[in-house]
């Protein structure tokens, strides 16, 4: 066989879903039902469902560790909880929402709609997707097996050596998170670079990149920036553990280390980190948002480059968690400086949502309800960070509960309120029914008054001078009665994520049917049935402006989207290959099928990592062969694919 | 006295101050006074940028619009009014010049706080340890210098240059009324400065997590006028007197492994040197009072009052505890 085989012109049909030509593509990309199609699957619907499941699971168990923290705080001198108890728990409650929710959650929205948004039928690497989750998910597991193997890693989410080095945190917890980074990493690189090529190489012909939605810029800055971010934090805890292991001296200040390498280390990941978790989610409210104002996001394109400048000047500000350790003040003036500029694209992204509001025309529908306290929210934690910002300010703020309020409006203002208005607002293409609409402005309430009750209180304890991770505090020093409401809150937030779960459970088997479009909203996801099938698209959509569905309506120039119409790609699983600037269509992507291999691959990865953990090196070595021939499975040549078609020579 | 501050001393009544010793809303010496101004400052911008985009949120929200109406297939309209994207040019170009403003701002009080306006006569070398704090006055000759703990005295109106040393973990040397913190890094020494303006004691708080206890590693510091500190230096220079006492034996066979009393045979470095420790208000960084109860507390079980503090417990019989907080006693 040769190229040439490969090689035709698909034909342009008109089709609909339910035709002969639908059932078809069915029978082609569908996951066989039962254990072996679960476990093989490589639909990215199902993938990024699972990821928002897992990630869901992680932050209910780390709001748990979050509520018998607060337990503790509420009084002054109690005792809920040993000391060694409750270092545990603040460090595994920032490890679990900050890794194993935050992100992944972002990326079970990406997964999910990616190629509905993009007018495409998978991920650029659909085996890659699957392992990337099941990396995710044995890594969450592995980190988690520290609290089963009486070993848990108390040195905090951010782990400053010398005290996470094994002179003052013997035992395997450190271990445990060093290596579960590292293979934490794995997923999230994995990740980040198919992210990257399914937006260079996937999208619908047509959509140039100033058609996308803005959540795809917000995915695909946060992915560039995991690429350049993630191999610090991998490196940090990989010297960490050859330093607790091996003896090196690589944070060791008697050994010519230096304690301050890791901070550098770790921050310079960190602060990315945080826009990476914040980005896909303003993502979520300036494609949401608008849907419920009844009028396109005023400003995508400011709002687009301004996504990708907070990446860019983001790299240039991890010095600010620093700025206490005695470092020189020009050098504390360039990142106070930084942290400061870092503001203005973030105020293009509020002021945009604002006019959006003020000049549409807003349905007060829940996920409006959630993206509109967002706008609040974000400004508040913003405002926040401009403070802690001026060097000489942040060494009385930093590392007091005025942070800890920061962080948490950042983190959950900017993550958690758009995640679950996001959850509102296509949980009816996820599963073919809304919500319930009364439930969830009952939901909305609760959690905003709950949240903040709990974290506004903490700017107070901060500012009377309250450090962070100490788990009690002696009466007369101000700090019972914020911590006291903190509680209070803490635990009416925890009551608003309830309503969620209930809404959620009562609204799978209960729901209103959705239909293909409930909201009216522009985007190609919404041309697709509720659930979307497992092909997505029937011909591939040709797409002309920015809200392919509203064009009609807004009138924004001459040339009209071809939705019904379009490439039939219908010969095995393909979807179309396209140029990264203006989508111009180039080749017919051979796509593979559902497959073990990711699987297989992530299991041997985490064998390797536990015989890491317990010295087995013959262990170690065993699985390192396994996961070469799975591999070598994984990347051989299929026919199907067109991998071992030869090039015509002459 | 600045206007500012009349202000805020009305507004911030003395029960308050009172009640929020780690408050650093309101500080007194120039180490801190700067950053504090900036702190309101910066604090009243901010409130002012929240309560503005919330009422902007809602008045977007609640404005008065003709009804929306849905067309033959159930839609709602579309539109795309014109005029949005001037509310990002205004309010991003507000925001900038607000912003730069703040930096220039930042940026002075960063230069006025970075050393003091005068030169420091008085150095003190702070160690941190889990879970206390250790003060070493230095001074020309040797015999000018001492050693102790968790209290640490100035002399008002003076400021004095902290040296910040640390053997175990990273600490981080924080008494919020007077000024910002600096962290105390193995492998790194790091200079800091404080004055106090007015006398007083002052609570400070390792504000870098540390351990078991980090939330147990206060500190005091007592400013008080030139004679008094010089009185207190003086007394605190004296070595103690070898004791007859009971106690002093069963303190010299169980405690000096740990402790320093000088004079003694007592040359432990691991623990806070207690040669003078009478003079301090607290024991165990600020957890118990230092009375008779809180000595033979702490001496009869560290571990339950402080979970994971390196001070064991020493197994004393009950005459011998007796003994040697009447001997501790004595350490004035």
């Amino acid at each position: 066989m040769n190229t040439s085989a490969f090689s035709r012109v698909p034909a342009v049909v008109k089709e609909q879903y339910g035709s002969r030509t639908a059932e078809r593509l069915e029978e082609i990309w569908k996951t066989e039902a039962g254990v072996g199609g679960w476990l093989s699957t490589v639909d990215h619907k199902k993938i990024g469902l699972r990821y928002l499941v897992t990630s869901f699971l992680f932050l209910v168990l780390g709001g748990v560790e979050a509520l018998i923290m607060r337990i503790q705080l509420a009084g002054p001198d109690m005792q809920v909880l040993s000391p060694e108890r409750y270092n545990q728990l603040f460090t595994m409650h920032g490890m679990t929402m900050i890794f194993l929710y935050a992100l992944p959650v972002l990326s079970g929205f990406s997964n999910y709609l990616w190629p509905l948004l993009l007018g495409s039928r998978d991920m650029a690497f659909p085996r890659l997707n699957a392992f990337s989750y099941w990396v995710y998910l044995f890594s969450g597991i592995f980190l988690y097996a520290s609290f089963f193997v009486g070993h848990t890693p108390d040195a905090g989410w951010f782990n400053y050596v010398p005290y996470a080095g094994r002179a003052y945190d013997p035992g395997l917890g450190i271990d445990i998170y060093a290596l579960g980074m590292v293979f934490f990493g794995v997923s999230t690189t994995a990740g980040a670079i198919n992210f990257v090529v399914t937006f260079m190489r996937t999208k619908a012909p047509g959509m140039s990149i100033n058609r996308v939605p803005i959540i795809i810029w917000g995915t695909l800055t946060a992915s560039v920036g995991n690429l350049f971010a993630v191999p610090a934090v991998s490196l940090a805890f990989f010297l960490l553990w050859m330093d607790r292991q091996f003896g090196t001296q690589f944070y060791q200040p008697h050994g010519g280390g230096h304690p301050l390498l890791w901070q550098h280390l770790f921050w310079f990941f960190g602060h990315p980190w945080v826009y990476a978790i914040v980005l896909p989610a303003m993502g979520i409210v300036s494609d949401g948002l608008p849907v419920f104002c009844r009028r396109p996001l005023v400003g995508y394109t400011v709002v687009a480059l301004s996504t990708v400048l907070t990446m860019f000047i983001g790299f240039g500000v991890w010095v600010h968690h620093m700025f206490a350790t005695g470092l020189p003040p020009i050098s504390l003036s360039f990142f106070s400086a930084a942290s400061m500029v870092i503001v203005i694209p973030s105020a293009v992204a509020v002021f945009a949502w604002i006019a959006t509001i003020f000049t549409g025309r807003p349905v007060f529908k829940t996920p409006f309800y959630f993206f509109a306290g967002f706008v609040f929210l974000f400004t508040l934690g913003g405002v926040s960070g401009f403070m802690t910002a001026a060097v000489p300010l942040d060494w009385q703020l930093t590392d007091t509960y005025f942070i800890v309020a920061h962080l948490h409006y950042v983190l959950l203002g900017i993550n958690v309120f758009p995640v679950v208005g996001g959850l509102y607002f296509w949980f009816p293409k996820f599963t073919g029914r809304l919500m319930d609409e009364r439930l969830g402005k009952w939901n909305f309430w609760v959690m905003f008054v709950g949240f903040n009750l709990a974290f506004f209180p903490m700017h107070i304890s901060g500012l009377l001078g309250m450090p962070r991770r100490i788990y009690t505090y002696p009466s007369g020093l101000g700090w019972e009665w914020p911590n006291l409401i903190t509680s209070i809150g803490a635990f009416l937030f925890a009551i608003g994520v309830l309503l969620l779960v209930v809404n959620v459970v009562v609204s799978l088997k209960r729901g209103r049917v959705a239909g293909p479009n409930p909201w009216d909203a522009p985007s190609l996801e919404w041309l697709t049935p509720s659930p979307p099938p497992s092909f997505n698209f029937v011909t591939i959509p040709n797409v002309a402006t920015r809200h392919p569905l509203w064009e009609e309506r807004l009138d924004e120039g001459p040339e009209r989207s071809k939705l019904h119409e379009g490439m039939l790609l219908d010969q095995g699983r393909e979807t179309i290959g396209t140029s990264t600037l203006d989508s111009e269509p180039e080749a017919i992507l051979k796509m593979p099928g559902d497959s073990y291999v990711p699987l297989l691959c992530s299991l041997a990865i985490t064998w390797m990592t536990w015989a890491a953990l317990m010295h087995w090196w013959h262990s170690l070595e065993l699985s390192s062969v396994l996961l070469l021939l799975v591999t070598a499975v994984w990347l051989w040549p299929r026919t199907e694919l067109g991998q071992t078609a030869e090039v015509p020579h002459g | 006295m600045r206007p500012w501050h009349a202000a805020w001393l009305v507004l911030w009544p003395g029960w308050a101050r009172a009640a929020t010793p780690m408050s650093y809303l309101q500080t007194f010496g120039p180490a801190g006074d700067p950053v504090t101004r900036l702190n309101w400052g910066l604090m009243l911008i901010s409130i002012a940028v929240c309560v503005i985009i919330a009422a902007l949120v809602l008045m977007g929200i609640l404005r008065r619009r003709p009804p929306l109406v849905a067309d033959a297939e159930g839609r709602l309209p579309v539109e795309k009014p014109a005029g949005g994207i001037r509310w990002i040019y205004i309010g991003v170009g507000i925001s900038t010049v607000v912003l730069l403003a703040c930096a220039v701002w930042t940026a002075f009080t960063l230069s006025a706080v970075a050393s003091p306006a005068n030169k420091t006569p008085i150095e003190v070398e702070i160690d941190g340890h889990q879970w206390w704090w250790g003060a070493t006055y230095t001074g020309a000759v040797p015999s000018e210098e001492f050693v102790t703990a968790n209290e640490v005295h100035i002399p008002v109106g003076q400021p004095v240059r902290f040296k910040l040393v640390s053997t175990d973990v990273i600490h981080s040397f924080w008494v919020p009324q007077l000024g910002g913190k600096t962290d105390v890094i193995p492998g790194q020494t790091n200079y800091t400065w404080l004055q106090a303006d007015r006398p007083g004691v002052y609570r400070g708080q390792c504000g870098e997590y540390c351990g078991a206890q980090h939330a147990h590693m206060a500190l005091y510091v007592v400013a008080e006028p030139q004679e008094q500190f010089t009185t207190w230096k003086t007394a605190q220079l004296a070595a103690a007197n070898e004791s007859t006492a009971p106690g002093a034996a069963v303190f010299q066979a169980r405690c000096s492994v740990c402790h320093t009393v000088r004079g003694t045979q007592a040359h432990g470095a691991l623990g806070p040197d207690l040669t003078h420790l009478m003079s301090r208000s607290t024991i165990a960084a600020g957890l118990l009072p230092n009375n008779a109860g809180g000595l033979s507390g702490w001496i009869l079980n560290p571990q339950a009052l402080k979970p994971g503090t390196r001070m064991p417990p020493v197994g004393l019989q009950p005459e011998e505890l007796h003994d040697v907080v009447a001997y501790l006693q004595t350490l004035k």
